[in-house]
């Protein structure tokens, strides 16, 4: 009898457990970054959006990369997106690229918004939004910039604005490090 | 002409018959099995941006004469599982559905033994002699003395 109790008692506290741990984000790109240091970006193979096949962040290493989460429903996703296509030409042109990760989004309402604005960089799928957790991800948008080495070297929680990108994104694409 | 009749009652139940092979499913019927997919609420009680989006994905289901089960289904490829309000019977998911119920039957188990046990000690209690049980001597001489009274 006691040790059915204690295996109902470890079974609970295990559960307990695994629902706290699954529930916590992931905070290691924010607290390296506050320390100064590069962390590698979370990775796992996602649909395209609008094309056929699997992609991954991994497919850019060797670019600087600036990382984008955005979905349909979220405005200030999507009144940043004319700005990110500026910025996608300025990185091509530099051997860089934007890329969208479109996340918990409907792919048509996504697809629509890729169409309205021309968007010419490509976007990824997260339909779950398990790799935005991933990511540690808090609120929409939020943009990581990623180095040739596929380290995160900077980070926006929040719209992205011309002096944000001045101050991160060009001197890294500049520099290519 | 008897051919003629049954001709035309055929075609009559026809619609009828189709409507009763795909049901149409509600807004309601729908969005009370789903999860908001942004704040992880059920759908119908979010006013989530997103919780509109995942309405108006449902009503265009709706409007295309898509069952209960079909919406659904393309609700899960859109967002995943996740937006499912209940997890699937299949997989590490079915944990979800046996381990309440396994719990409850280890729980019942556990209160009928120890009900069962209490009733054994309190049966071993009755039986034995208590600090003022009487000895055989006084007991036949009670029975004596009981049996000098007209009762």
């Amino acid at each position: 009898m006691r040790w059915v109790v204690i295996a109902v008692a470890a079974l609970l506290v295990g559960l307990l457990a695994y629902g706290v741990a699954s529930q916590g984000s992931d905070t290691t790109i924010e607290s390296a970054l506050s320390q100064g240091k590069r962390v590698p970006a979370p990775d796992s193979p996602l649909p395209r959006l609008g094309a056929a096949g699997k992609g991954t962040v991994d497919d850019y290493r060797g670019r600087v990369v600036l990382v984008n989460f955005w979905a349909s429903w979220c405005p200030p996703c999507t009144q940043e997106l004319p700005l990110l296509q500026r910025t996608q030409r300025m990185m091509a042109a530099k051997g860089a690229t934007v890329l969208g990760i479109n996340t918990r989004d409907a792919s048509e309402k996504a697809l629509a918004f890729v169409h309205r604005f021309g968007l010419t960089y490509p976007s990824l799928r997260d339909g779950s939004g398990d790799f935005a957790e991933r990511w540690g991800l808090t609120g929409y948008p939020e943009s990581f910039l990623l180095d040739k080495q596929g380290r995160v070297a900077a980070a926006i929680h929040g719209p992205l604005d011309q002096r944000w990108i001045d101050e991160h994104v060009k001197p890294l694409v500049d520099r290519g490090a | 002409m008897r051919a003629l009749a049954l001709a035309a009652l055929l075609l009559a139940l026809l619609p009828s018959a189709a409507l009763a092979a795909a049901p149409r499913t509600t807004l309601p019927d729908v969005e009370d099995e789903l999860m908001c997919i942004q704040c992880g609420t059920a759908l119908n009680i979010s006013q989530a941006p997103s919780a509109d989006q995942e309405r108006q994905l449902i009503r265009e289901g709706i409007a295309k004469g898509l069952t209960k089960d079909q919406i659904k289904a393309r609700m899960v490829g859109e967002y995943g599982q996740n937006v499912l309000a209940t997890p699937p019977k299949r997989g590490f998911d079915l944990a979800a559905w046996i381990v309440p119920g396994l719990l409850a039957l280890l729980a019942l188990a556990a209160i009928a033994l120890t009900a069962r046990r209490w009733r054994r000690v309190g049966d071993l209690r009755d039986g034995e002699a208590g600090p003022d049980a009487l000895d055989a001597d006084d007991a036949s001489r009670l029975d004596r003395d009981m049996a000098g009274y007209d009762l």
